[in-house]
């Protein structure tokens, strides 16, 4: 009971804060937006012509209008992205787990994706997507955007505007900041995979939090951020704005919808989290059979699905870019399906619908840090080549690393991640079929220097993202291990989290 | 009287009754069992993790018959429970001492 009141006063507290922030936000918003328009340093976001505002008075060609069919691909798409978390990853996970603990996969899933959404509209969005201020700008955003502040004046109907890649193409900054709120959430889902069956609620809870925060935030601002296509109006300018950009952006990584950000970074936090915890009990002893494959099945479909929002999403405008993004992603999740299946057929005898399934999300993660930035014969090799090696990385590396991995978070996201962003580097090359990329944002033409350069490029990115994401899972398990503990007891353990966490039971015949 | 356990393959189940219902037995008590006999188990191979399934899935019938049944009886389970293969099962004969229908009251034969 004290326990209970005490959560009931912190919650109050919580949302108390949470509500006076976002009125104070409220009433700055005006006052950001109008001092958006004119003062280009302290534009917070992406965006040049943050502002499509009638009160500026800009002249029409200054301040573009969003255009209806881009916004409505990107709601779509930012929908989508949350059917990729619930409920596609909770039964893709949920299926895999025994039936004792379905529930509390689902309810870690579902709960953190909330947490980690409302984190993003109070702190995340802003740290991760607006310029910062002095050394730490390259590695984090600053304040501006606290509670969305400034993102639009709702009363007045005036909306701030986010760059996309195109020049003089924008959407809502709002929007922006709706479709990057999946992603946040739904990589912090990812790495439950890797503690499922044994971690407490609690811990779960605070674990999510700090990670979110010192692992997410960081490098999705070090890979993402920059002043957009438009800010670049005259060479002169070049330098100055690309010092403002994000650490690995900077570098020249390419990371077309989160290979870095969102899949090696989860699964490199799921394999040290699985190190942190230890093994499930009986682990190795006793059968840890899949308890309903059907859902697994299920999961992994809506995953493909909902991944057409994540990547072709990420073009951020409904255009040719979109267009290669859904294709590719479309090709390489079938390629590496195919290659997944006939691999484990002839190296384990039978063709697995868990093989399949794990094949598909292989691919999709594979082909994501790629998908607008590599041609039809890059979807091909990177596919059939991440369903090759993602099914080394859940069994001959697995038991290398001999960690408890549950749901192989590190062997199919780590992996699948690494693959993705090297390849990325080969196939973006004209050469191969691919795109290029753009050398210079002041014309937006495009060119491409060596494959080797940008493979050296991508291999650092990687190597940051692995040690950053690594650090900070260690660093802030510790911090949770101190304050609430990891594990549940072996009891509830062996009695199933559903029962002992939650207080009920999924089937009930 | 004689009790006759027989435990047989699963999708044997429909014709063992059809052939014990032909020769007039009355009724028979199904369960679903887990077990091994010479068949032994199967591996199941899921991602890197590699399970050895020792039990397999039977289904065990009870039939509480007269004795003059038995030779009957246990004919019609073998035939139709028979496939060839190892795990077809095996048929337990105990010595039934007493029944009682519990609507009646009825006890011994007529109560089969």
């Amino acid at each position: 009971m004290k326990k209970l009141n005490s959560l009931l006063v912190t919650t109050v507290l919580l949302f108390g804060v949470a509500f006076a922030g976002a009125t104070l936000a409220q009433d700055n918003a005006a006052s950001a937006l109008s001092g958006a328009a004119s003062a280009t340093a302290a534009v917070p976001i992406l965006a040049t012509p943050a502002v499509e505002s009638v009160a500026a008075t800009a002249t029409p060609a200054a301040a573009p209008v969003p255009n209806k069919g881009d916004v409505a691909w990107m709601l779509v798409c930012t929908a989508m992205v949350l059917l990729m978390s619930v409920p596609a990853l909770a039964l893709f996970y949920g299926g895999l787990v025994r039936s004792k603990n379905m529930l509390s996969v689902l309810m870690q899933v579902f709960v953190t994706f909330s947490l980690v959404t409302v984190l993003w509209v109070i702190y995340g969005y802003s740290l991760a997507f607006t310029e910062g201020s002095g050394v730490l700008s390259k590695f984090i955003g600053g304040t501006d955007r606290l509670f969305l502040n400034g993102i639009a004046n709702v009363a007045t109907g005036e909306f701030a505007m986010a760059a996309t890649f195109s020049k003089g193409v924008v959407i809502h900054e709002m929007l922006f900041a709706a479709f990057q709120a999946t992603f946040a959430a739904l990589t912090c889902c990812l790495i439950l995979g890797s503690v499922a069956e044994r971690m407490k609620f609690s811990a779960v809870l605070l674990f999510i939090t700090l990670w979110f925060t010192f692992s997410y935030l960081p490098i999705a601002h070090m890979v993402w951020f920059w002043m957009g296509p438009d800010a670049y109006s005259d060479p002169s300018l070049v330098e100055g704005l690309n010092a403002k950009a994000g650490y690995l952006w900077q570098m020249g990584a390419l990371d077309f919808a989160g290979g870095t950000v969102v899949h090696i970074n989860a699964g490199v936090a799921g394999l040290v989290a699985a190190y942190m915890l230890g093994k499930r009990i009986g682990y190795g002893k006793e059968a840890m059979t899949p308890h309903n494959l059907t859902m697994t099945m299920l999961g992994a479909s809506l995953l493909w699905f909902g991944w057409f929002g994540f990547n072709a999403g990420s073009a951020l405008e409904a255009g040719n870019s979109a267009v290669l993004a859904f294709m590719n992603t479309f090709l390489a999740t079938a390629c590496a399906v195919l290659a997944w299946t006939f691999a484990e057929w002839m190296l384990k005898g039978k063709p697995s619908m868990l093989g399949a399934a794990s094949g598909a999300v292989a691919g999709l993660v594979a082909i994501t840090p790629a998908a607008g930035n590599v041609g039809i014969p890059g979807a091909f090799a990177i596919g059939t080549i991440a369903g090759f090696v993602c099914l080394w990385g859940v069994t001959g590396l697995k038991r290398l690393l001999k960690a408890d991995d549950s749901l192989d978070v590190f062997g199919v996201h780590a992996v699948g991640g690494i693959v993705g962003a090297l390849l990325t580097g080969v196939f973006v090359s004209p050469a191969l079929g691919g795109p290029g990329f753009v050398t210079d944002w002041v014309t937006a033409s495009t060119g491409f220097t060596s494959i080797s350069a940008q493979v050296w490029i991508q291999a650092k990115a990687v190597g940051i993202a692995v040690v950053w994401s690594g650090v900070v899972t260690a660093v802030a398990l510790f911090i949770v291990k101190m304050v609430v503990g990891l594990r549940v007891s072996e009891d509830d353990e062996r009695e199933g989290l559903d029962i002992t966490s939650h207080g009920e039971t999924a089937y009930n015949n | 009287m004689k009790m006759v356990t027989a435990v047989i393959k699963p999708f044997k189940l429909d014709e063992v009754r059809e052939a014990l219902s032909a020769i007039g037995v009355q009724g028979i008590t199904v369960t679903e069992v887990k077990g091994f006999g010479r068949q032994k188990g199967h591996t199941e191979l899921y991602r890197g993790a590699e399970y050895v399934v020792d039990f397999l899935p039977k289904v065990k019938i009870e039939a509480a018959i007269k004795d003059d049944m038995l030779d009957q009886v246990m004919e019609a389970i073998e035939k139709s429970a028979n496939t060839g293969k190892i795990g077809d099962g095996k048929i337990f004969v105990f010595d039934l001492q007493h029944v009682v229908r519990i609507r009646t009251g009825e006890t011994g034969a007529d109560a089969l």
